[in-house]
């Protein structure tokens, strides 16, 4: 087994627009581990997922993966990559108009020629893993949202990737739930050797099950290192972020102009 | 030169550069589409499950219009071609008037409203859902395994859907006329045998509802996939499926008309 690291990110800059999402992001993700990529809304975690499955292309940098420079991949290459790799989608983008059982199948029955009986057997395997075997024929929209996203979960392994991304995988759960899915994500990635890499903004779940944190802030890596070393850090970003302080490094108020200036009051005091 | 003139004439070229990249982005897409119509075609199935939902439930709305529509003819061509005791030739009227015009023009208007409506809805929701990226995450390409099943079912569909309302249509008609009115059955069907004209009235009709079917679903097709991922972005181009397919069939249908009929009585 190669020792590489699965997925390897090197000085990566990625601009929407002419406005700088990424600046100069390196990182090393080895595998069969699970990496947690944290920040605030809107700094460019989402768009680093994107840029390792090759939705979007870098402005300059690279991401390579299983050896593999993602942007300079034709589309065939592409596609056989991503074969090997899957996403979970923040709210699970199940597909409606397939039932539960479907949905796990759907990759199967696309890039296989199992036989159904076999795809039958698997699904049952993978949606037992998540315990919702007996929730196979149900619809999307009958499902809770925590059970979508188990169900999403299950379809991610469902040709046993070597990558699985998880994107906001804790977003809008209830404690049970972002508890089962956490353990999920942990064990999962232990019993099939894969490796996981969660962008959340859920610190304390996070730092339960990864192995790995990298922290961005404004575009750039502001800290990273293992759950303990993070728990110890002195850095005022990470601090407020773990903390959950309203003010600090990330400011409460948006930039604007001076509070006097838009209430008017400069020129009734002058 | 006046400011606002010039922000005016600014935003005339903006909208027209605007329109023309689209019109090309909408070519380009429908390339494609046809491009990866291969595993549509491998895999039939795809385009079955999709014709039941554009075609076979678009039918109740199809054949009750056509019916109605029949009628309507009957008794307005009725009133008009007594007055000159042409009554027996209702017949004629209506059959031509429905294989000729009203045939593909209203089927595809329904069409557009009923089935064209509900793929860019249903497409639109599948993006604003992440279910089209997800897809493509998965190594599967949503043009191929979601779009083009949906523009073949819909091709498929709109000329069998116009032949329906045309065939009920007809039989309208001669409820009114003949069970109704009394106007003479054999007549009725015997003007109606001699003078539609199979290669100019009914080729061309079918010719115009498969040039139809095509406008609709590539319209639907492009509008679904390419709607701003937002209830607003869905909805607004759902509207848009509906008045563009609206416009482009009355266009379509006047210049088709024009080559089709050309020096035939």
């Amino acid at each position: 087994m190669t020792t590489n690291p699965l997925v390897e990110i090197k000085d990566l800059n990625f601009s929407y627009d002419e406005r700088a999402i990424l600046k100069g992001i390196n990182m090393t993700m080895p595998r069969g581990k699970v990496i947690a990529i944290m920040g605030g809304s809107g700094c460019g975690k989402t768009t680093l997922l994107r840029l390792i499955g090759g939705v979007v292309s870098p402005s300059s940098g690279y991401v390579r993966v299983d050896d593999q420079i993602v942007h300079e991949l034709g589309r065939d290459k592409l596609f056989s990559l991503r074969r090997k790799m899957s996403m979970l989608f923040q709210f699970g983008a199940l597909f409606t108009d397939l039932s539960v059982f479907d949905n796990v199948a759907f990759q199967m029955r696309e890039h296989t020629d199992l036989p159904e009986s076999v795809i039958r057997d698997l699904v049952f395997m993978k949606l037992h893993a998540v315990g919702l075997r007996g929730a196979h024929n149900l619809m999307p929209a009958e499902l809770s949202g925590g059970m979508a996203r188990r169900v999403a979960l299950a379809r991610s392994i469902a040709l046993d990737p070597m990558l699985v991304m998880y994107d906001e995988p804790f977003a809008g759960l209830d404690p049970i739930s972002l508890s089962v899915i956490g353990k999920l994500i942990r064990r999962l990635t232990d019993a099939l050797g894969m490796t996981s890499i969660l962008v959340t903004h859920d610190v304390h779940q996070s730092l339960e099950i990864v192995d790995y944190v990298y922290f961005i802030s404004e575009g750039v890596i502001a800290a990273h290192g293992t759950p303990s070393e993070v728990r110890g850090s002195v850095s005022p970003f990470v601090h407020q972020f773990i903390h959950s302080e309203v003010d600090g490094p990330v400011p409460f108020h948006y930039p604007a102009e001076k509070y006097a200036t838009d209430l008017n009051l400069e020129n009734r005091i002058a | 030169m006046p400011r606002r003139i010039v922000i005016g004439i600014r935003g005339v070229g903006h909208r027209i550069i605007e329109s023309v990249w689209r019109l090309g982005y909408a070519a380009r897409f429908f390339s494609l589409i046809l491009l990866k119509s291969g595993t549509s075609i491998r895999r039939f199935g795809l385009i079955i499950r999709e014709l039941y939902f554009t075609g076979v439930l678009t039918m109740v709305i199809i054949l009750v219009s056509g019916l109605f529509v029949g009628m309507v003819l009957g008794l307005q061509g009725y009133e008009t071609l007594q007055k000159f005791g042409a009554e027996t030739a209702v017949g004629t009227l209506v059959a031509l008037s429905l294989v000729r015009e009203l045939g593909p023009v209203v089927a595809g208007l329904l069409f557009a409203s009923r089935a064209g409506s509900a793929i860019t809805a249903e497409i639109g929701l599948m993006k604003a859902t992440e279910q089209l990226e997800a897809m493509g995450m998965m190594a599967v390409d949503p043009i191929a395994r979601v779009v083009a099943p949906r523009f073949w079912a819909g091709v498929i569909s709109m000329p069998l859907l116009a032949a329906m309302f045309s065939a009920m249509g007809v039989f309208g008609g001669y409820l009114v006329a003949v069970v109704l009115i009394g106007v003479d059955e054999g007549s009725f069907w015997s003007q109606m045998q001699s003078v539609v004209d199979f290669r100019f009235d009914i080729v061309n009709g079918i010719i115009k509802t498969c040039v139809f079917g095509v406008a609709i679903t590539a319209i639907a097709v492009f509008e679904g996939y390419n709607a701003p991922p937002t209830a607003e972005g869905v909805s607004g181009a759902t509207t848009r499926t509906v008045v563009t397919s609206a416009l482009v069939i009355l266009g379509l249908d006047f210049v088709l008309t024009s080559f089709m009929f050309r020096g035939v009585g």
